[in-house]
């Protein structure tokens, strides 16, 4: 099956700023794709550009076998984009902004679509209430109704369950993965890593570079971090905090994190890490126990490895 | 590059939407309703170029009858209205310069005397010709009333004293209005100024609206084309345009008494071409401001040329070339001399051919600007 986006060199600027450098990825058909990066790394603009909002600077690449360049007009027919912030008119009503999406997109049997539409997505009871009046998580459901209505075939999500509580994130998700079923490709930016493992595959994006593409399994392998938990034994429960910041200042310790009660030590060179934290082994008190890195930990290694060049510090 | 043709059902999801939006924002529709109101009841009942009645004070120092027949016919002429008999120069001369009167007339002593014996004495007017408007209709009457104000009591051995017929007959006829009535060249100009006041900015607001609150970007990302965007926001904003026409016709009608003598077809469909333009150039305005704030400064830039330099507040060939070529562009100034012509005059196309054919360019022009500046991305 050919992929639902195929995106190879795609580089966009801002004036001096280069927002999207060189990105090539590629998103299976019916998949659901999760994007992740730390803000401002270029996923918003990298969406704008697969549905033809935004003109890449270089770069070639197809959405459905459409090419981004040249038919943006018929791209725009066939997917279904969801802002970051809720785009729909607040002084229209729920069924009023949906009935406006529907004859825009020309759809037979409005009424009997919108209903329907009302209906699956529990709306049915407040169609009509003014958008602007709905709290965060109704918006949210809105817009994924207004975007699904003419049956895309590729939906991009641009981070739509900022600030939606976590029951109707749940909800949202089995949504998504019942529009997958139905054979949609779903490709979603979100910074929620339990929302990245409910991906088929994920794409890491930071300051403007893909650093990292595949399943969850193949990206924290190809990740070849070495981690190990390390737990206080109880007997003085300040041993953890006390370890941060020397361990952090050892050479071949790539990432230091805490986790509730544990603390994540990781590098990506198994010997140097070896070396470096074998003199803390043996501490009394500490219990260290090699682990499985999560997808977490190799988010912050791959953010911590790339540096912002916006930023202004040495490189 | 794929370009999907242009859609009726896709204009007309535009149109509902707007409407329904018109409809919820009650403010800006009462404005909408308001502004026509307002304005006419400001600048129909409350400009007059012509003022009558003004106050004037009389020096007499004569107290005789030709001195008293003078004065008479002066408040006859309804410009003057003696309100002050000062006992000096002096008094006369702050009343002047307070501002207490607008005239001062002095009647030298033995000027009764001196008029029988046919020396011609002098009768000295004084006006505060500050603001030129307020006293040049005044002045001109007093002319025509020192030929006749005394020429009942020019007879017997005065009748030679008498002015002279001119050797010719002059005859001055104000056509089109009698009465120099200033609500007559008002009336219909406030519709064109109307019209350009809210159309540019209603439009203009309309589509920053959609850039500030985001939903621009589903406007884009949808398939819609730029013309459906742009007709579909302009077209709603036309019917509210006759609205404001036929609540000013009826004013004109009925509380001015301003004569519509011309077709209303023709006036209805020059309205139009009108509406059309204005709403375009704030379509383009939109294209240009960030803010729905920058969007309004915009049209305030836009108003003043458009009600200084059209011909509505001031007369069109008192101003310098420079100024009248500035004029010349606005479709304001086109659209005055229709209304004008069509409501006063009778106007029909033939007589209005030359202006319409300008608006129609006008409109042309700027919805070609228009539509190049629309932006289908957020580049």
């Amino acid at each position: 099956m050919t992929p639902a986006i195929s995106v190879s060199g795609l580089t966009k600027r801002f004036g001096p700023k280069t927002v999207v450098d060189r990105l090539t990825m590629t998103v299976g058909a019916g998949q659901i794709a999760g994007f992740l990066g730390p803000n401002g790394s270029g996923k918003t603009t990298t969406l704008r550009m697969l549905c033809g909002l935004l003109t890449p600077d270089e770069g070639t690449g197809t959405c459905l076998d459409l090419d981004i360049r040249q038919q943006a007009a018929e791209i725009k027919r066939q997917i279904g984009y969801m802002t970051q912030k809720f785009s729909f008119y607040e002084d229209l009503t729920i069924a009023e902004n949906l009935e406006f999406v529907a004859r825009v997109h020309g759809l037979p049997q409005r009424r009997a679509l919108v209903a329907a539409t009302l209906d699956r997505l529990g709306l049915a009871d407040r169609r009509k209430q003014l958008a602007g009046e709905l709290s965060g998580g109704w918006k949210q459901r809105l817009a994924l109704a207004a975007c699904i209505l003419h049956r895309p075939r590729l939906l991009l999500l641009d981070e739509p369950t900022a600030g939606v509580d976590p029951k109707a994130r749940r909800a949202f998700w089995e949504n998504i993965h019942d529009l997958a079923a139905d054979g949609m490709t779903v490709l979603v930016s979100t910074h929620y890593m339990d929302e990245a493992e409910r991906c088929h595959a994920i794409a890491y994006i930071a300051y403007g570079h893909l650093l990292a593409q595949g399943s969850v399994a193949d990206v924290i392998a190809s990740a070849g971090l070495t981690t190990f938990t390390v737990r206080s034994d109880g007997t003085d429960p300040r041993a953890l905090s006390t370890l941060t910041a020397p361990l952090r200042a050892l050479p071949g310790v790539d990432l230091v994190a805490a986790f509730g009660s544990a603390l994540h030590v990781g590098g990506a060179s198994r010997s140097a890490l070896l070396a470096a934290i074998a003199p803390w082994q043996s501490t009394p008190g500490l219990i260290w126990q090699e682990d499985r890195p999560t997808l977490e930990d190799v988010f912050i290694h791959l953010m911590a490895r790339s540096q912002d060049p916006y930023a202004g510090g040495a490189p | 590059m794929s370009r999907p043709a242009f859609s009726p059902a896709r204009l007309w999801a535009m149109m509902v939407k707007e409407f329904i939006q018109m409809r919820r924002d009650r403010l800006t529709f009462a404005m909408m309703v308001g502004i026509p109101l307002m304005q006419l009841i400001l600048f129909g009942f409350a400009i007059n170029s012509d003022p009558r009645h003004l106050p004037t004070a009389v020096l007499d120092a004569d107290h005789g009858p030709e001195g008293r027949a003078i004065i008479a016919a002066m408040e006859a002429s309804r410009y003057f209205s003696v309100i002050a008999a000062p006992d000096s120069d002096a008094e006369a001369d702050m009343m002047l310069k307070t501002g207490q009167v607008q005239f001062v007339v002095r009647i030298p002593a033995g000027f009764s005397r001196q008029l029988q014996r046919g020396d011609r004495p002098a009768l000295l007017v004084e006006a505060d010709a500050t603001d030129p408007a307020a006293t040049s209709g005044a002045v001109a009457t007093l002319n025509v009333l020192g030929q006749n104000a005394l020429t009942p009591d020019l007879t017997g051995p005065l009748a030679s004293l008498a002015p002279r017929a001119a050797p010719f007959d002059l005859r001055v006829h104000r056509r089109y209005n009698p009465e120099a009535s200033t609500q007559y060249n008002i009336v219909p100009g406030l519709m064109g100024v109307v019209l350009t006041m809210t159309m540019v900015m209603m439009t203009a607001l309309a589509v920053t609206r959609e850039r500030e609150r985001g939903t621009l970007e589903t406007l884009l990302v949808m398939p819609l084309r730029p013309a459906e965007v742009m007709l579909g926001k302009i077209i709603p904003y036309i019917a509210v345009g006759y609205l404001q026409i036929a609540i000013i016709l009826l004013a004109a009608r009925w509380v001015f008494a301003v004569p519509l003598l011309g077709g209303l077809g023709l006036l209805t469909g020059a309205s139009i071409l009108f509406i059309a333009a204005n709403l375009a150039i704030g379509y383009t305005f939109s294209t240009i401001a960030r803010t729905q704030m920058q969007a309004m400064q915009m049209g305030f830039f836009y108003f003043l040329p458009s009600i200084l330099l059209s011909g509505f507040m001031f007369p069109f060939r008192g101003m310098p070339v420079w100024a009248q070529g500035l004029g010349e562009i606005l479709p304001l100034t086109h659209f005055l001399r229709i209304i004008r012509g069509v409501m006063l005059k009778g106007n029909g196309i033939s007589e209005s051919a030359q202006e319409l054919l300008i608006l129609a360019v006008t409109l042309l022009v700027t919805t070609l600007i228009a539509l190049r500046r629309y932006r289908q991305t957020l580049d």
